[in-house]
């Protein structure tokens, strides 16, 4: 078994209205910054131990599946590393 | 025979719904969702709140208690299931309803009475009303907006599974009536068995006529006619 961190990152579908990034842009843009648009994201950060660094990856796959997205407004990405 | 009303961390309107349903005379009670589904339910509330504090989503963490399983084959029995504003967002994250409740367009908590046009008259939750009827019922939500993708929105409208949408007084469904954003105005939509329901806005608090309207009164009375 290795020692892995699988970050799962979860952000909202291409499309989908994002009041609250919408809000820090304008918050940002009160004071005085210049920016075009702006997104936002959730990242998990998860310690796990596997066999192999694609089944740790499976493993926080199915976490974001199941759990940590929701697939009807969710996009996420899996990236592991051993640690 | 009593309607089980899911109280999980943080439910806030267990106790309001158990009030509302017993004025009509449907025998209710509150159970712990731990304790498990009792074998007399012969209907559901996932009432409104904020369940584990809404951490990761609205209803992400409730939908994922075990007490849900029991829910879903209770629902796909025909037993009625009625999801109200926290309990919404729990139907929709266990997948007994389609899309999702996600944050207003206005980034806003929004608490106010809002106008509601039936889209039915031929389910359980609205045969107390005609189609095209306006009811006035309060919302109290930051995350009602409901979210789906086109296609699966066209399906659903096909399919007649809109059950109510924000209108203005007079019927008229609008992006100025919508007061969250929710694509096609969609306030209340069933699940596969029209004994499944869920919406944003709270009938509870629209039925004991010491507090205001009652125009809720006919979707609590949903449990009698399912």
């Amino acid at each position: 078994m290795t020692a892995y961190t699988a970050t799962v990152t979860v952000r909202l579908k291409h499309g989908v209205l994002d009041p609250e990034a919408e809000t820090t842009k304008q918050a940002l843009e009160r004071l005085g910054f210049e920016l075009e648009a702006l997104r936002s994201a959730d990242r998990f950060e998860v310690d796990l131990e596997a066999d192999s660094t694609a089944a740790a990856r499976e493993r926080a796959e199915d976490m974001a599946e199941r759990l940590l997205a929701n697939p009807t407004i969710h996009d996420y990405d899996v990236e592991v590393d051993e640690r | 025979m009593t309607v089980s009303i899911i109280r999980f961390g943080g439910s806030n309107c267990d106790r309001d719904a158990e009030r509302a349903l017993t004025h009509l005379g449907i025998d209710a009670e509150i159970v712990w969702h731990e304790d498990g589904l009792p074998a007399d339910t012969s209907g559901i509330v996932l009432p409104g709140g904020f369940s584990y504090g809404d951490y990761l989503r609205a209803g992400a963490m409730a939908a994922r208690s075990p007490i849900v399983s029991a829910v879903r084959e209770a629902a796909a029995d025909g037993t009625p299931v009625l999801g109200v504003c926290n309990g919404a967002q729990i139907g929709c994250e266990t997948g007994l309803t389609d899309g999702a409740f996600t944050t207003n367009e206005s980034a806003r908590f929004q608490c106010e009475h809002v106008h509601l046009r039936v889209e039915r008259d031929d389910t359980p939750w609205t045969a107390a009303y005609d189609e095209g009827d306006v009811i006035e019922i309060p919302i109290a939500h930051g995350e009602g907006r409901y979210e789906i993708s086109e296609q699966r929105l066209t399906e659903l409208e096909n399919d007649g599974r809109v059950l109510f949408r924000y209108c203005d007084e007079n019927g008229e469904s609008s992006a100025d009536a919508n007061p969250n954003g929710s694509k096609h105005n969609i306030a209340g939509i069933l699940g596969e068995r029209e004994t499944v329901a869920v919406l944003m806005p709270h009938p509870e608090r629209a039925t004991l006529p010491d507090v205001g309207p009652t125009d809720g009164q006919g979707v609590l009375r949903g449990f009698e006619t399912a």
